[in-house]
């Protein structure tokens, strides 16, 4: 059950985004959303200074975050002199048939003004979301982002293995599943390149993750023979090869059909890679950014990372954490362990908890308000 | 029934402890939905393998059903499975 938006995609929530394109814009966007109830504000350190490469890179993250089905309608809030205005988002957003509004500050007479006009703005989208209500959609129209992170000896053995089996579920059932973290892909490429559904596609994983090498490199480390380092060796893992396949386990087993740059929508279905760091709450929004309508957060130390417009189940991978992060934690794959449940029936779950949490189901993180939220940078900033 | 040790794919040629196992112990692994008797050579720590079957020298060490690592001896059913006689597969897959 999701919201059908007028360019065909189903958001999962249908929140009305308040979003500064610069920081400079940030405090004006804050106060807009505090005193429009209803509304949800992000606020970053970007919008201005990027050179190249990165300018198109923040502007994918930045109109790829605002036009996620899950918002029913973004308020672009800009200075006016920054490198990605209002207009120059809101353009692009359109174009991909986002309802958008915009306002920038330097045409207004200051800020009360810029608050009260954005006030009006926020009013309109807001009951306008107001009437789209929920209607029977097809799992095939789900993108699912898996992401682990402050992880534990068990996580590569229950809860990414288990969120690999819903995965693979969701993709059997025609829809999308997106896992990113290249530099925890090393030393698996054998496996990643022999699932790769084409050549392009088997390119792109060699193309990535030899980059990543290359980028560890620059700053003077060999991942190969810095990795596994000595506390996974305590811990029991064997190879870098080993330490990476349980982190891609968590993606399932299915054919990798397309590889993505951070943000970047995919155009296929099925299982996807995206390009991007390890970095928890950066990985989360840059596969929201991407699409994905919901993201299963596997942990085993216990993380709190929700996100503003996004559901994030997490998943806990031994017992302990579970009943102690009762608040943040959704499912305890500890429960394999514990041999109450298979992994296949811990998938399973998981598969059922995803589809229950799309149709309206609140999940921990949004219960508690976490709305954590960060943009990759790929360059200094100038 | 709490597990002692798990078994990720039925391709997997080890498993790992789940909890600290002493050595000498006779283990019962369920794989699917079969199961092994192991009985342990060594003393295996939470988080770390020992081997379902015996493994020559250079054959593939296989979790996640997928090759994780080459033998560099001999390893035993029931031996500890680490760095000491395990290394990283060299390749990265594109010289397959």
């Amino acid at each position: 059950m999701g919201y059908r938006r007028s360019n065909g995609s189903v958001g999962v929530r249908n929140h009305v985004l308040v979003f500064p394109t610069v920081i400079c814009a940030s405090a004006v966007a804050q106060v807009i959303s505090n005193e429009m109830p209803g509304t949800i504000c992000v606020t970053h350190q970007h919008g201005c200074g990027h050179l190249g490469d990165e300018k198109e890179h923040m502007i994918r993250a930045m109109t790829g975050f605002c036009g996620n089905p899950n918002v029913a309608g973004v308020l672009l809030v800009g200075l006016g002199c920054e490198m990605l205005t209002p207009a120059l988002l809101g353009e692009k957003l359109r174009d991909a048939g986002q309802r958008v509004e915009t306002i920038t500050m330097q045409a207004m007479e200051g800020t009360a003004d810029a608050v009260a006009k954005g006030k009006e703005l926020a009013e309109k989208l807001l009951k306008e979301a107001e009437g789209a209500q929920r209607e029977m959609a097809d799992a095939s129209e789900l993108m699912v982002g898996a992401k682990c992170g402050a992880s534990d000896t068990l996580s590569g053995l229950t809860a990414n293995p288990a969120t690999g089996i819903a995965c693979d579920l969701l993709v059997r059932k025609g829809g999308t599943a997106i896992f990113t973290e290249t530099p925890e892909m090393l030393g698996a490429q054998h496996v990643l390149v022999r699932r790769a559904a084409n050549d392009e596609v088997r390119e792109r994983i060699l193309g990535i993750t030899s980059e990543t090498e290359s980028r560890v490199k620059a700053m003077g480390l060999d991942i190969r023979e810095a990795e596994p380092g000595p506390g996974n060796i305590e811990g029991g893992l064997s190879t870098l090869a080993e330490k990476s396949l349980g982190a891609i386990r968590k993606g399932g087993t299915s054919d990798i059909v397309q590889v993505v740059d951070y943000a970047e929508r995919p155009s296929e279905k099925g299982l996807v890679i995206m390009d991007g760091p390890a970095h928890d709450v950066v990985g989360v929004t840059g596969m929201i950014a991407a699409g994905a309508q919901v993201v299963v957060f596997t942990t085993g130390l216990g993380t709190p990372v929700g996100s503003p417009i996004a559901p994030v189940i997490k998943v806990s991978s031994n017992s302990s954490i579970y009943h102690r992060w009762q608040d943040n934690i959704d499912l305890n794959a500890g429960a394999i362990l514990d041999g109450e449940e298979s992994l296949e029936s811990m998938g399973e779950r998981i598969f059922n908890e995803i589809i229950e949490v799309a149709s309206g189901r609140s999940t921990k993180a949004e219960v508690l308000g976490h709305c954590e939220f960060a943009i990759h940078t790929i360059g200094p900033t100038v | 029934m709490p597990q002692s040790a798990i078994v990720i794919d039925k391709k997997d040629n080890v498993a790992t402890a789940l909890r600290q196992l002493e050595e000498g112990r006779s283990v019962r692994v369920e794989i699917g939905d079969d199961a092994v008797e192991v009985t342990l050579l060594q003393t295996i720590p939470f988080g770390h393998k020992f081997a379902l079957s015996d493994v020559e020298p250079g054959e593939p060490i296989v979790k996640y059903g997928e090759i994780m690592g080459l033998a560099t001896k001999k390893i035993l059913k029931g031996e500890h499975t680490h760095v000491h006689n395990v290394e990283g597969p060299k390749d990265r897959g594109d010289k397959e």
